[in-house]
């Protein structure tokens, strides 16, 4: 490279950073910096008033899996913190099934359509992708609770008498989350099916492939990318979902997210919230690190 | 291309899943907005057609000021979040790939990975602090806090259109004497003010829809119109909630068609 080739370079990578700091230090001061101070305040003291007293402790970290029993004078495992880890990830786990359950024909049907139609039916699916999460809940909430049109329409019809108890349940929380999740899962399966070269099924079932054989060897291992993005795209907003529990959840069914404003919101235990948002931070990063090891992989195997 | 005679891509069962998720996505939404309507007190009974509740809400201090702040906060993240996002775009776009460029793309993009929650914990603390020391309670803290998460939503569609332009353009514009400057407002501007557009849109529904973050950094009597309505579900669930979900969703829909209008790749 000759001198004068190399300053151009330099003075292109300089302008590209200059061009780039102000949005940099945006986020280092309103997004990615005040993460380090979670971390700090994870290791601080609890005060009871609510903030925290500057004494280093790891009580947030052992808040986590243990309580303190002031009578016997011992730690117990915190059951209800347990059941509010297992019940985040189970409903997070399943919510990601099925919204694929659902999502995959949902992605396949639009990629099949003609060419003209597509276009709608991905708006369609569009719009409750960008419309308020919670105006969705509202929505979902008008479906299924006690008042709510599913009850007023089963009564009416007498198959029920008294109204199905569904919102304040799990199985709310499970319904809500599927329904305010699924765009997130169509939208990158449909980028991978779209491109999916329709003659594969040919050839496949000229091979006596069944239809089933075919979308198990065929058609699901060439999607798989797209897949995985989706899994990923709804798990991890489900892990650290708030709105949806706490509205179709009530109290009695607290995910991770909610159990995390209470720490703070209603002042009870500042480092023990810290605690449990960087737990749930390395979760996300650890799932993230997986979809792009294995993006990868199969990027580099796919053209083999 | 010719339409296949035999429907290869067909599976069982799987157009009839479509259309029920088509359904089941649309029905709760179109349940919200009929009852936004209705005459009686329910959400459940159609009492006939009334805007009762819309002037309700129109009546109600507390809406009108919740949407004022709503919409200063939204512009003003839009404005900020889109400039920013703009020329970060143009920092990491169109040149030769250099040392870093990576860690600008992973920082810009890490509000879409860290769960919102975190996020809002962590301006909890961090705003906190800066409050006690100076004493500003003001809507500032709202505001940059949704420039900061609206900037990868803004960036996104800047950085596509910008990827999609052809160089040739600028070089001629630098051929004929014009300067960098001259280029960039006359060729380069024009030519990427849909993008743009599109970006600020984005920024500003997304800043509109905040819940989480606002709820945690906002201080007393700063609700806008999403934690108002969180707020509201604590008491009674009436229709006025519905009216004023109706008319956000007829802000969004409105804002992105024009998106879709804009980012359209024959126009």
């Amino acid at each position: 490279m000759s001198p004068a080739e190399d300053n151009a370079v330099r003075t292109s990578a300089r302008n590209g950073w200059l061009l780039s700091l102000p949005a940099l230090v945006v986020l280092a001061f309103a997004a990615s910096g005040p993460l380090l101070i979670v971390v700090w305040y994870s290791f601080l003291t609890a005060n009871d008033t609510g903030n925290v007293i500057h004494e280093w402790s790891i009580e947030g970290w052992k808040g986590i899996f243990f309580t303190y029993d002031i009578f016997e004078e011992r730690y117990a495992l915190a059951d209800a913190h347990l059941t509010i880890f297992w019940r985040s990830v189970w409903l997070s786990l399943t919510t990601t099934a099925l919204t694929f359950a659902i999502g995959f024909p949902t992605a396949w049907f639009i990629a099949t359509r003609p060419q003209q139609q597509r276009a709608l039916w991905l708006f369609l699916i569009t719009i409750p992708f960008w419309t308020n999460l919670l105006i969705r809940t509202f929505a979902i909430n008008e479906v299924i609770r006690n008042e709510g049109l599913l009850n007023t329409l089963l009564i009416w019809a007498g198959v029920i008498e008294t109204p199905l108890q569904i919102n304040y349940t799990e199985t709310a929380v499970l319904i809500g989350m599927t329904y305010v999740y699924l765009p997130l899962m169509v939208l990158p399966l449909y980028a991978t099916i779209e491109r999916f070269d329709m003659r594969l099924l040919e050839a496949s079932y000229d091979l006596y492939a069944s239809r089933l054989r075919t979308l198990r060897r065929v058609i699901l291992p060439i999607v798989k990318p797209g897949i995985i993005a989706g899994s990923i795209l709804v798990f991890v907003p489900s892990l650290g979902a708030y709105v949806t529990p706490r509205i179709l959840g009530g109290g009695k069914n607290m995910m991770i997210g909610n159990f995390i404003e209470l720490q703070f919101l209603q002042g009870k235990n500042w480092p023990l919230g810290a605690a449990l948002s960087v737990a749930l931070l390395f979760i996300v990063m650890a799932a993230l690190l997986v979809y792009v090891r294995v993006a990868n992989r199969d990027r580099g195997a796919g053209h083999g | 291309m010719a339409e296949r005679g035999f429907q290869i891509s067909r599976l069982p069962g799987f157009a009839t899943i479509a259309i029920a998720a088509f359904v089941l996505l649309y029905l709760p939404i179109i349940t919200l907005v009929t009852f936004s309507f209705n005459a009686s007190n329910s959400v459940a009974i159609w009492g006939g057609f009334s805007l009762h509740w819309y002037a309700d809400a129109w009546a109600n201090d507390d809406v009108k000021a919740a949407t004022m702040r709503s919409l200063v906060i939204g512009a003003s993240a839009a404005v900020l979040s889109t400039t920013l996002a703009t020329m970060a775009a143009l920092g990491t776009t169109r040149r030769r790939a250099f040392k870093g460029q990576t860690f600008i793309y992973v920082v810009i993009n890490q509000p879409l990975m860290v769960p919102e929650v975190v996020t809002a914990v962590a301006l909890l603390i961090f705003f906190g602090i800066i409050k006690v020391a100076t004493g500003y309670q003001g809507l500032g803290y709202l505001i940059v806090a949704h420039t900061a998460f609206c900037i990868p939503f803004a960036y996104l569609p800047i950085r596509a259109r910008l990827e999609s332009m052809d160089l040739a353009l600028e070089t001629a514009a630098a051929d004929l004497y014009a300067t960098p400057w001259q280029t960039f407002r006359r060729v380069t501007l024009p030519l990427l003010a849909p993008g743009i557009m599109a970006g600020a849109m984005l920024a500003f529904v997304i800043s509109l829809d905040d819940v989480v973050i606002t709820e945690f950094v906002k201080s007393g009597g700063q609700d806008t119109l999403p934690t108002y309505m969180l707020g509201q579900l604590r008491r009674s669930f009436t229709p006025e909630v519905n009216a004023i979900s109706t008319m956000l969703l007829g802000l969004t829909v409105v804002l992105l068609t024009l998106f879709f209008l804009l980012t359209r790749k024959n126009d």
